[in-house]
């Protein structure tokens, strides 16, 4: 019964839907603000039957009913109940309806914190995001009905992919596609101007907070995902350069190159059509990732078994949205250009310059995604391209990309004088060649052009951010301090900083190494010593487990117990790596156990990681810096 | 400046900034991309000459043999047509059994022997990469149609 009540809310939500994408776009255009009004309420009822549906899946996984076919393939009756809920996004039609859900979340708080906004433009971005739900509440009841029953029912479940019984993976999902989803609010801003025609200033002030918030979740989620994919994979990586991985980064790099545009829009009134262009492109990447990641076209070691008609399907509606979007931006965007100048050494300049290398950045991103695709269809044989390509072609947008950042931030708008510019920017600038150098061969003993490169641009950037929030700390009080939207932006580049440096150590300081270990025996690696003092049974909820006691030495200070299993669930039967971690803040010591290879002898992975806690670390830095950023009064007075 | 200038600027910028990207790109480009070359041909003799390439399919049944104690090892696999030797050394990934696909990376070696640097996971035992699948799917339909002739040409193992 209840499966069934979820399935009938879902039809009305589409009917809802349907009402919502077309009433208030008819009566905007007409001018009727009884039409007009539909909007909010439309979509507040979407979401309600929206969440009476996805609380109905929910239901059904808690409750172990197997008569639904979702249910029976993705949950089992012993696994732990949180994960019989995140169980519900672990496959396509559940995580399909989790994306409806925050449509619809994203529609609704559009619809209520948006008291300041004209009712016209508001009527009109509520009813693009309507349509929006209209093409994927479709998606869903035709192609991919979570609700489906299965007769007879399965008397246990084919339980959820061991992989993604995990803290990490339950939370990262919804974070990414809060993220990607999103960006469709910027989507519907952007079309609902070109619409009306009307592009002020006013418009990317209320534009830019709800990309500023989708932004910072696609931050943590891809963050989140790097961090699962290091401890959970057990290759001990933070990232592969695989397709689903890119598909992630590529409206992530969009988004980014977004803000920053909308923030010369807001204050400015340029790069309007540029704008309306980039808010097009970061959803129409989104909805390209979600295709790569759901059509199985692509070879990822992230895929799953996939279904070709749901890929065309989104593909269809892919292609819809992007020609219709960009259809409408050849007619309209034109016309909204303004003709004011700014002089070569300004803000708007080095936003410009962060625009085209980041445009550059995801260019590459989708060539290399996108290349096996295209070679093959030019029947070039099976290719891939190797991680290593991205690696090296990243860095040529990356690196100028930092160092102009901590130019950039410190030049004033329309115009800057290059005197005190100089005199500033002279100091910074000899500190992070002095650091860059230094830094490495203090701590690590070594040093090339890599790491100066590496360890300079990080301290270039932590520096440059951190000059004007210490000078408004040290002002005398009642002096104008900084505002929440540039001490937001200081500390998302801070958070660059730290991430670069991550990296940037990481690459060339960690040790990877797969060794033969006998039980006893004691390795060396890294200057620490690794003793395998024993192998143990453990009992899980859902698995048995084999457990190495790994003690960890430096000389004779003890340093941590490291403890990697061998799982095997019990519904799978598979074995599944969990890679014993010990993290300190500025390394982290990492064992994976593989095979028993001899009698009591085993071979492990053993890997030595400075600082790569900072990558993640910087992530959420950044994603911070977006939070406080949205909190400035600004935005605060019209959209609460 | 004015707006003209301005453009042409951005479009100067835009443009070295594009040529630099492309040359490295294309250059880096070539380096780094691997084939996917199906056991039957590797075993023929047709694979790329000094660069890595990729293969895949099933592990064959018995096949693993490993040195007691020793990340060594080498197992065969199979397109269901011809087998290859592999040899590997390292941590391999959790799905690695007998009987299951597998895709490796690597090159030849000396004496018919496919050196993997990397033995690739997968995240669901349901999956099996598109280009083994079809490589797979395409000897087993041979195998059921009467063998054609150089079908048995085959004698590797």
């Amino acid at each position: 019964m209840i499966p069934e009540i979820g399935h009938f809310a879902l039809i009305l939500a589409l009917s809802l839907a349907v009402c919502q994408g077309v009433l208030p776009l008819v009566g905007a255009h007409r001018d009727n603000a009884a039409l007009m009004s539909v909007a909010r309420s439309t979509s507040f009822g979407q979401f309600f039957f929206v969440a009476v549906s996805f609380g109905c899946l929910i239901w059904a996984f808690v409750n172990d009913d197997f008569s639904v076919l979702y249910v029976a393939k993705n949950s089992q009756l012993l696994l732990p109940t949180p994960y019989k809920v995140s169980a519900v996004w672990s496959a396509h039609e559940g995580s399909l309806l989790m994306w409806i859900l925050i449509l619809a979340i994203w529609t609704a708080a559009v619809a209520k914190f948006s008291s300041g906004i004209p009712l016209k433009l508001i009527a009109r971005v509520i009813g693009v995001l309507g349509l929006l739900s209209v093409g994927f509440l479709l998606f869903a009841l035709l192609t991919s009905n979570p609700f489906e029953r299965l007769i007879p029912a399965a008397i246990d479940g084919a339980d959820l992919n061991p992989l993604l019984q995990d803290p990490g993976l339950a939370i990262h999902p919804p974070i990414l596609y809060i993220g990607y989803v999103g960006f469709s609010v910027a989507f519907a801003f952007a079309i609902a101007a070109m619409i009306s025609g009307d592009l002020d200033q006013n418009w990317a002030r209320w534009t830019r907070p709800w990309t500023v918030v989708a932004w910072l979740f696609l931050t943590i989620g891809i963050a989140l995902g790097s961090w699962w994919a290091y401890y959970e994979l057990g290759w001990g990586g933070w990232w592969f350069w695989d397709p689903v991985e890119n598909a992630s980064f590529m409206p992530w790099l969009i988004g980014t190159a977004l803000i920053h545009s909308l923030a010369v829009t807001e204050r400015r009134g340029l790069f309007k059509s540029w704008t309306l262009l980039l808010a097009i492109t970061a959803f129409s990447l989104s909805l390209l990732g979600t295709f790569l990641v759901r059509s199985g076209i692509i070879v990822s070691v992230h895929a799953f078994a996939t279904d070709p008609t749901r890929g065309f399907f989104i593909l269809t509606f892919l292609a819809i949205v992007v020609i219709g979007a960009l259809v409408l931006y050849a007619w309209r965007a034109p016309a909204l250009d303004s003709t004011v100048g700014f002089s070569p050494l300004s803000r708007e300049t080095f936003l410009l310059l962060n625009n085209v290398l980041l445009v550059i950045a995801t260019t590459l991103v989708l060539l290399g995604t996108l290349a096996p695709l295209i070679v093959e269809m030019l029947n070039g044989g099976k290719i891939s391209i190797g991680a290593p390509w991205f690696q090296i072609a990243f860095l040529v947008p990356m690196i100028p990309l930092v160092l102009l950042l901590g130019l950039g931030m410190h030049t004033a708008w329309r115009k800057q004088n290059p005197g005190p510019w100089m005199r500033l920017l002279r100091l910074p600038a000899i500190a992070a060649v002095i650091i860059g150098v230094v830094l490495p061969l203090m701590f690590y003993g070594r040093v090339s052009l890599m790491l100066i490169i590496g360890c300079g641009a990080a301290a270039w950037i932590v520096i440059s951010s951190l000059i004007q929030p210490v000078r408004s700390w040290c002002r005398k009080e009642g002096a104008t301090g900084i505002t929440r939207s540039a001490l937001g932006m200081c500390i998302a580049h801070l958070g660059m900083g730290v991430f670069v440096i991550g990296v940037t150590i990481t690459s060339a300081f960690g040790i990877e190494s797969d060794r033969a270990m006998r039980i006893g025996e004691t390795l060396e690696v890294a200057g620490l010593q690794f003793e395998f003092r024993e192998l143990r049974e453990v009992q899980g909820p859902n698995y048995t487990a084999i457990e190495g006691v790994l003690e960890v030495r430096d000389g004779g200070e003890f340093i941590g117990t490291v403890r990697p299993q061998k799982r095997q669930y019990l519904v799978q039967k598979n074995w599944m790596t969990e890679a014993g971690i010990h993290p300190t803040w500025n390394k982290d010591l990492f064992v994976a156990l593989g095979d028993q290879i001899g009698d009591g002898v085993w071979s492990v992975r053993i890997q030595y990681k400075p600082l790569i806690r900072f990558i993640w670390i910087g992530a959420f830095i950044m994603a911070m810096g977006g939070l406080v950023t949205v909190t400035d009064r600004r935005y605060r007075k019209t959209v609460k | 400046m004015k707006p003209r200038q301005q453009r042409m600027l951005a479009v100067g910028l835009a443009v070295a900034g594009v040529a630099i990207a492309a040359a490295l790109t294309l250059k880096a480009f070539d380096e780094n991309m691997m084939f996917f070359v199906e056991v039957s041909n590797v075993v023929a003799g047709e694979y790329p000459q000094e660069r890595n390439f990729r293969i895949g399919g099933l592990v064959v049944e018995d096949s693993i043999e490993r040195e007691e104690g020793s990340l060594d090892m080498r197992f065969r696999v199979t397109d269901m047509r011809c087998e290859l030797s592999v040899m590997y050394n390292g941590v391999l990934p959790d799905l690695f059994r007998e009987g299951q696909g597998v895709v490796a990376h690597g090159a030849m070696g000396a004496g018919e022997v496919f050196i993997a640097d990397k033995i690739l996971a997968k995240h669901d035992e349901n999956y099996m990469a598109p280009e083994v699948a079809a490589s797979l799917a395409k000897h087993v339909d041979e195998k059921m149609a009467p063998l054609q002739e150089g079908g048995a040409e085959c004698n590797s193992g």
